[in-house]
């Protein structure tokens, strides 16, 4: 049953907005009132709060944040109910159209009509989207049938209907992956999953249990170079990749499908950090924040996929916990914890979130590597801390915890985060 | 649709030419029917295109389409005013990287100004990069010409065959033209009877304005003297965070065949570059190929050396309909009210409302007879463009109609009412939407707005969600659990 709990009238100035109502905003809301904030708007632009949480019908959810394996839709649930506990002003069917950076924020939505809010803070939850066909450029035709993994989740979980009957899925993020699966289960024919990099870019126990239980073939450092039909796709064809990831078409293929899904990655959703001016890092795309998720902008935080494609729920709330806490600590005027440490990635790894650590509280430092190492992994932080790993693989994110303990005489450095294999360290 | 009943004009074709010729009859008593074989009007080569207004200092005036351009840029201007379609009028730069170019755009400056084209300016390599201070420091000079605007040609034409309808002009779409057949030898002043694959349309006049298959469909009334050769052009768009890399429509000095790869903003806010110029046998290839791309951003790259690939949001191949003649085909035939308006390549988009007149003065010397509506209306309410208006209008229309405050599209930000006026001028297909509102153009390709778009064609039609289609028959978007994929979804009509 949907739980919604839109306001009776909207205040002109909230203590924190939140944009966003999935995993991130939902948390951000909650530690924000538990906070001490009083008054609290979370707007999301669906009909129902939950995000992205809502169409992953499948279990693996909530594991670490509610010590149950539960599925998306449950793990929303759980999570709202903390929200409706705590009075907080939901409004759905809105859509934030502006932020200025005087946080004065512009709202379109049925209910409230085109209004503005002022607030002391502003978490952006907006999530990542997915990226599109013309994100590779694709060569080919452009018939009907093409369509990312995620729209077709949405399409088949939460409306009913199916993409196609046979399918090809381009790139094996976690969403095709869970889609391969759900389309078998659904009747519809999943031809093979194909990945340009010798690796899947999503977690290892999905290639199992989506894949391999199924049968569907997994074609790694392979790639759709051509779509065919001129109505509806009624064809791919497929070839190998070289080490330099070129197609090798004189050993392509041709597949007949009526269906092309494409789950070649996210992309934080930073349209607000980016009309707000605030300091981006190209890597995982999204803004350059403090130990607290608090952006370049003073009062604005990002958590959750906005910030950088987490690989569960989980983390998101946990990581989005920290920013609407500290949302609500700048809104209430209290102290902001010092930042005196700087993090950057360094040897295998792609990006570090966050950007700046404080020596005055815990915090967690997450980051992904570059390339899998399938055995025993060190992890640097600088030279404060270190840790042995059994593996690291780019689809996992890897996370440290860092306690004011461990930056003791660091203030004021920059810390290089590594994760290189145990033999090569011992060996230089 | 198609009947008995004898019409004045059949037009075959409801792309640009097609319509704006339905739009000038629509001012006379006349019946006359537009037949288009897509699912929706401007679904050809009227919506693949550099969506430019040529400045028409470009085009021979020893030539038709150099005659035609002219008088077709402020014909634009003036459905622009009528209609409220998109058009910006931004001007071009054609810059020469070397002396020798330098001669080649000042002698297309004079041939502007022979053919009156108002405004022109030589440029100083200062004076451009001043203008346009991202071009490259390469440029040795320009010319300036005011006359050129960006447009929406796809909304353009749909809005001219909205007013058209709105005047009296029977639209059909989804009408595949398979055969015309001639006069009654007995009885020469029968009609031609016009067959598609469902319906009858007879006309004592017959417009053939068939773009790409104009060939075809002169082959069908036993006419057939030239043949269209398909010329690809890939275009790619750019995200709109590029915005203001360029102001204008920049172009490189000609070469004999191709007018080049220009670089200019849309009136969307987003950046194209563009075209390609290539020859090919498959008149449904509108494929974007590697080679493109690459040959595409080269060629940008000698003009604005910033312009990168990793910033492409779409990308879509469009094809010219190239007649054998190299210039338009335009005129009565040996098959008596059969009359050709084809090979309508570039700059035919600009010069589609003068040939809509001279299309008009042809059908009055074959003897059509012209009386005027005293009723006629040339213009229409203009379509709302949410996201460009101010906060205190946008709040004005929410409170008139909440619609405007529920959001379809984000990327764009296009609302409930915008995509509601769009059906109510026709739009039934994913793509006719697309086309009109610019729902799912922006950065997520429809990663958030299909469904919703889905849910409201399939409201405003009657029909379930597996009949909506992208853009017509055979192009099915989702299927029942149960049943197997509707492959014959006949929308609208």
């Amino acid at each position: 049953m949907p739980i919604t709990a839109q306001p009776r009238h909207l205040l002109s100035r909230y203590d924190v907005t939140v944009v966003g109502a999935g995993p991130a905003g939902l948390a951000a809301a909650v530690a924000a009132r538990d906070q001490g904030a009083e008054r609290i708007l979370m707007v999301d632009r669906d009909p129902e709060p939950g995000g992205i949480l809502l169409q992953c019908i499948h279990s693996g959810f909530g594991l670490h944040e509610f010590k149950q394996d539960v599925t998306g839709p449950e793990y929303a649930h759980l999570a709202l109910e903390r929200v409706v506990e705590r009075d907080v002003d939901v409004l759905t069917n809105t859509y934030v159209t502006d932020v200025s950076r005087e946080l004065r924020v512009k709202l379109m939505s049925p209910d409230a009509g085109i209004s503005t809010v002022d607030t002391g803070s502003l978490v952006i939850a907006t999530g990542a989207r997915e990226r599109t066909r013309a994100a590779i450029k694709i060569p080919g035709e452009r018939p009907a049938g093409v369509m990312t993994a995620g729209l077709a989740q949405k399409m088949v979980n939460l409306h009913g209907y199916l993409p196609g009957r046979r399918a090809v899925i381009l790139g094996s993020g976690d969403i095709g992956l869970i889609m391969a699966r759900r389309l078998t289960l659904e009747g519809v024919e999943v031809l093979g999953v194909f990945e340009l990099l010798p690796f899947a870019s999503g977690l290892g126990r999905n290639v199992v249990q989506c894949l391999h239980d199924f049968d569907i073939p997994l074609h790694l450092s392979t790639t759709v170079v051509d779509i065919h039909g001129h109505q509806r796709t009624d064809g791919v064809t497929v070839a190998p990749v070289d080490d330099d990831l070129q197609p090798q078409l004189d050993r392509s293929w041709d597949i007949d499908c009526d269906t092309l899904l494409l789950s070649i990655g996210l992309i934080p959703d930073a349209e607000l950090a980016r009309q707000l001016q605030l300091s981006l890092d190209p890597r995982p795309g999204g803004p350059v924040v403090s130990s607290t998720m608090e952006t370049s902008l003073p009062g604005v935080f990002a958590a959750g996929n906005n910030l950088h494609v987490n690989d569960l729920a989980d983390w998101v709330s946990q990581e989005a916990s920290a920013a609407g806490a500290a949302a609500g600590d700048v809104a209430l005027g209290r102290h902001r914890a010092r930042q005196d440490v700087t993090v950057t990635p360094g040897r295998n790894v792609a990006y570090v979130v966050p950007h700046t650590l404080s020596t005055e509280r815990s915090q967690t430092v997450s980051f992904r590597v570059k390339q899998p190492i399938y055995g025993d992994t060190k992890l640097h932080l600088g030279d404060a801390h270190q840790r042995k790993v059994r593996a690291v693989v780019p689809p996992e994110m890897v996370t440290m915890k860092v306690s004011p303990k461990l930056l003791d005489g660091f203030a004021g450095d920059t810390l290089r985060v590594d994760a290189i294999p145990v033999e090569e360290e011992e060996e230089s | 649709m198609g009947d008995e009943r004898v019409r004045d004009v059949v037009i075959i074709g409801g792309g640009a030419v097609g319509a704006t010729l339905a739009r000038a009859l629509s001012r006379f008593h006349l019946d006359v029917a537009l037949l288009e074989w897509q699912a929706e009007v401007a679904f050809g080569v009227s919506k693949a295109n550099s969506g430019i207004v040529h400045s028409a200092m470009h085009a021979s005036p020893d030539t038709l389409k150099g005659r035609l351009e002219y008088p077709g840029n402020l014909g634009w201007r003036q459905l622009h005013d009528e209609l409220g379609f998109g058009l910006n009028n931004v001007g071009e730069v054609l810059v020469a990287l070397d002396d020798e170019q330098l001669v080649r755009i000042e002698q297309i400056r004079q041939q502007g100004i022979r053919k009156g084209i108002p405004g022109t300016q030589a440029w100083t390599a200062e004076r451009t990069l001043h203008a346009q201070p991202n071009l490259t420091r390469e440029v040795k000079g320009a010319v300036w010409a005011p006359t050129a605007c960006v447009f929406n040609p796809y909304e353009a034409v749909m809005l001219v065959a909205d007013v058209a309808r709105r005047n009296g002009v029977t639209i059909a779409e989804e009408q595949r033209v398979v055969g015309i057949d001639p006069p009654d030898v007995e009885d020469p002043d029968t009609p031609l009877t016009v067959r598609t694959e469902t319906d009858v349309w007879r006309g004592r006049f017959v417009i053939n304005a068939a773009g790409l298959f104009a060939d075809d469909i002169a082959e069908f009334a036993g006419v057939r003297d030239f043949e269209i050769l398909p010329r690809k052009g890939e275009e790619y768009l750019l995200d709109k965070r590029l915005a203001g890399i360029v102001s204008s429509i920049i172009f490189p000095c000609p070469s004999p065949v191709s007018k080049g790869t220009l670089v200019n903003p849309t009136v969307d806010g987003t950046i194209m570059v563009g075209p390609t110029a290539q020859t090919v046998d498959d008149k449904f290839d509108p494929s974007t190929t590697e080679e493109g791309a690459a040959q595409v951003f080269t060629n940008a790259r000698k003009l604005v050396p910033t312009i990168s690939e990793r910033d492409i949001i779409a990308e879509f191949a469009g094809l010219r309909p190239v007649s054998d003649t190299e210039d338009f085909v335009v005129g009565p035939t040996e098959r008596r009210g059969f009359i050709n308006a084809a090979g309508i390549q570039s700059p035919g988009l600009t010069g589609a409302p003068a040939l809509a007149d001279l299309l008009v003065d042809i059908l009055a010397n074959e003897g059509l007879e012209l009386e005027e509506k005293a009723d006629w209306e040339p213009t229409a309410p203009h379509p709302v463009r949410f996201n460009q208006l101010d906060t205190e209008d946008q709040q004005e229309l929410a409170r008139r109609d909440p619609r405007y405050a529920h959001l379809i599209c984000r990327c764009e930000i296009i609302t409930e009412a915008e995509v509601r006026d769009a059906m109510d001028r026709g739009a039934h297909t994913l793509d006719g939407l697309k086309f009109r509102t610019r729902v799912g153009m922006g950065r997520c390709q429809g990663g958030f707005c299909t469904w919703g778009c889905m849910q409201l064609l399939a409201e405003h039609q009657g029909i379930p969600i597996p009949e909506v289609t992208k853009r017509g028959a055979g192009t099915w978007i989702v299927c029942d659990r149960d049943d197997h994929p509707v492959t014959t979804a006949r929308t609208g009509g």
